[in-house]
């Protein structure tokens, strides 16, 4: 296909020759369209990314025009900090907890939207607003509804008698509790997204694929194990992961919500490498903190590639 | 007898089915439903412990949209959003479209693992960055500017729009640009004038994408920003309606939900196309 083309171009020789060694030549072409956006992430995603690791072994801080290394220093200091352990073990928890449930729920919620229903544009708006409208508004709106003296939830709960005259939580001042609200509000604003992915995985099966099993006699759970499932796989997959990666990564809430108190019970590795980076001004001691997710992301963008080497091949 | 039985169990199932549908509905749209009666309640009945907190106990007002626009900087926010957004989309749209018909279609083989690399700069965006990147931005001179968010947001949005755009790209047939190479445009000008006019509606999606992500960002604004006349609305309402520990909840509902609402709107009608291109590499095969 290629010598084709090579040959009716060079049937079009009354262009300018230089020109047209940039504009018609494949590969000069293809470097000369990347170069700018490969240029753009190097200088402010590469370069960004080297210094974070620098910072780590630095005493860095934000006022300071110069630095010197201290080897890791920091990294020793941190895994002795009682803090930091608390807030490593709040982003599993955290990460874990809430991934379980949203895909729980979107599942289900995928199979109650893949009926067909009057008014379904409506429904699927509302559901997908929590995802779309911008975060830290939509937990704006929890933080009000959370509130420890007006909640709205609390009255709902009292006056449909499932929380008895008395018992009027403070969700965000007891630590369990708070923990559950990040984890709520969190479940709430990724199952619009785990839903759509889901409901797009759920239709890519082919019905007849569905039909024929159906007509061989599989049951639903045979179906389901042996099609619907292995089917929906590298999907499924994909989404997890970007589902860990967000989940262990996004701050939003807990900076809105309860700005990782009550008694750091919230805290998790990035809502802590904000506080002491940014707020408190010990950039080497938040780089090092937030550096602790990169094995995470390496190991989720090396999974990624396996997928898609693996799909390439296929 | 047994058709009556039939009947009764297709009626509870559907009752069942409603019911988990209007369950879902209500958890999700509860925050916004909470903001739209607040914005609209006037103080004496919001603060009143006594009162039904879902419907209106005393009339309904104004006064909190009123706060909102001219005693607070909301309406300067929301420019100065609309301002970041376009300018973000521009540079997005420069650097994403030429690079995503590059790798789609004159890289070859290492075109699609560079794909996925530079889509995969958009996992480790935000959280690893924000703090050499405060420093970055300091060294340039642009803290407390709209410009270091300008400078900055395309490190999120340049990938992703790379990452759909391939997508649209691949699906265009290559017999089009030849056709086009035939009547004696060079490759650049095919892409010119005859693969970018047909991808009208991949590039108008990665625009409201591109924009929806300006609108939703918080880190870096919170991190390189710190005069309130320089903030964007999603950082601004949390940060500025709340005085110290006083909360002024009407004004600053309206202010959520105002913001919230054209976004919502406008991405709803391009939901699907995000998704198909968001799972394109897994789905592909």
């Amino acid at each position: 296909m290629d010598t084709e083309v090579k040959t009716v171009e060079s049937t079009f020789q009354s262009r300018n020759q230089h020109l047209s060694f940039f504009l018609d030549n494949a590969t000069v072409l293809g470097v000369l369209m990347i170069a700018p956006a490969v240029i753009y992430i190097l200088a402010l995603v590469g370069y960004p990314l080297v210094l974070a690791f620098i910072y780590s072994f630095s005493d860095i801080t934000i006022g300071s025009s110069h630095f010197s290394f201290v080897g890791l220093e920091n990294i020793q200091m941190l895994i002795r900090d009682f803090d930091f352990k608390t807030a490593l073990y709040n982003t599993i928890y955290f990460t874990a907890v809430s991934m379980i449930i949203v895909l729980v729920l979107a599942k289900i919620l995928a199979l109650i939207l893949l009926k067909d229903f009057k008014g379904k544009f409506i429904i699927r708006t509302l559901i997908l607003m929590p995802y779309v409208a911008p975060i830290s508004l939509g937990v704006i709106g929890w933080l009000w509804m959370l509130d420890s003296i007006y909640s709205p939830i609390n009255w709902l709960l009292q006056h449909t008698r499932l929380f008895g005259p008395d018992f009027w939580p403070m969700w965000l001042g007891k630590p369990k509790l708070a923990m559950s609200a990040i984890i709520t509000v969190h479940v709430w604003r990724m199952l619009p997204l785990a839903t759509v992915i889901m409901l797009a995985g759920l239709t890519s099966i082919p019905q007849d694929i569905q039909d024929a099993a159906l007509v061989d006699g599989a049951g639903y759970f045979r179906r389901l194990f042996q099609i619907t499932i292995p089917m929906m796989l590298p999907i499924m997959l994909v989404a997890v992961l970007f589902g860990i990666v967000f989940t262990a990564t996004d701050i939003i809430i807990i900076l809105v919500l309860t700005r990782g108190g009550p008694y750091g019970s919230t805290q998790v590795l990035v809502s802590k490498a904000f506080y002491t980076g940014i707020d408190a001004g010990d950039l080497a001691t938040g780089a090092a903190t937030a550096l602790f997710l990169f094995p995470l992301l390496a190991a989720v963008a090396i999974f990624m590639l396996r997928i898609a080497r693996r799909a390439e091949i296929a | 007898m047994k058709k009556n039985t039939k009947d009764t169990k297709q009626i509870v199932l559907k009752i069942a089915h409603l019911g988990s549908l209007a369950v879902f509905a209500f958890f999700a749209s509860l925050p916004f439903l909470w903001m739209l009666i607040t914005t609209f309640k006037q103080d004496a009945d919001l603060y009143n412990r006594a009162n039904n907190p879902f419907i209106f106990n005393m009339a309904p007002t104004l006064v909190h949209l009123k706060e909102l626009f001219h005693e607070t900087l909301f309406l300067k926010w929301l420019l100065n959003t609309a301002w970041v957004g376009v300018l973000v989309v521009l540079i997005t749209l420069f650097l994403a479209i030429p690079a995503a018909y590059s790798l789609v279609r004159l890289a070859g083989r290492w075109g699609e693992r560079l794909g996925i690399g530079i889509f995969l700069t958009y996992l480790v965006a935000p959280t690893i960055l924000f703090i050499p990147m405060s420093r970055v931005v300091a060294n340039l001179g642009l803290q407390d500017s709209l410009w270091s968010l300008v400078l900055v947001f395309p490190t999120f949005t340049v990938p992703f729009a790379i990452w759909l755009l391939m997508g649209f790209f691949k699906t265009i047939p290559r017999d089009l640009e030849e056709a086009a190479m035939i009547d004696g445009y060079s490759r650049f000008g095919a892409f010119i004038r005859m693969v970018i006019p047909i991808s009208t509606s991949g590039i108008l999606t990665v625009v409201i994408f591109s924009f929806t992500l300006v609108v939703q960002e918080y880190i870096y604004t919170l991190t390189f920003v710190t005069t309130a006349s320089q903030y964007t609305v999603s950082v601004g309402v949390p940060t500025f309606l709340v005085h110290g520990d006083v909360y002024n909840w009407g004004a600053l509902m309206a202010g959520c939900l105002i913001a919230s609402l054209p976004v919502v709107i406008v991405y709803n009608f391009f939901v699907e196309r995000f998704i198909s291109g968001l799972t394109l590499g897994a789905v592909k095969g």
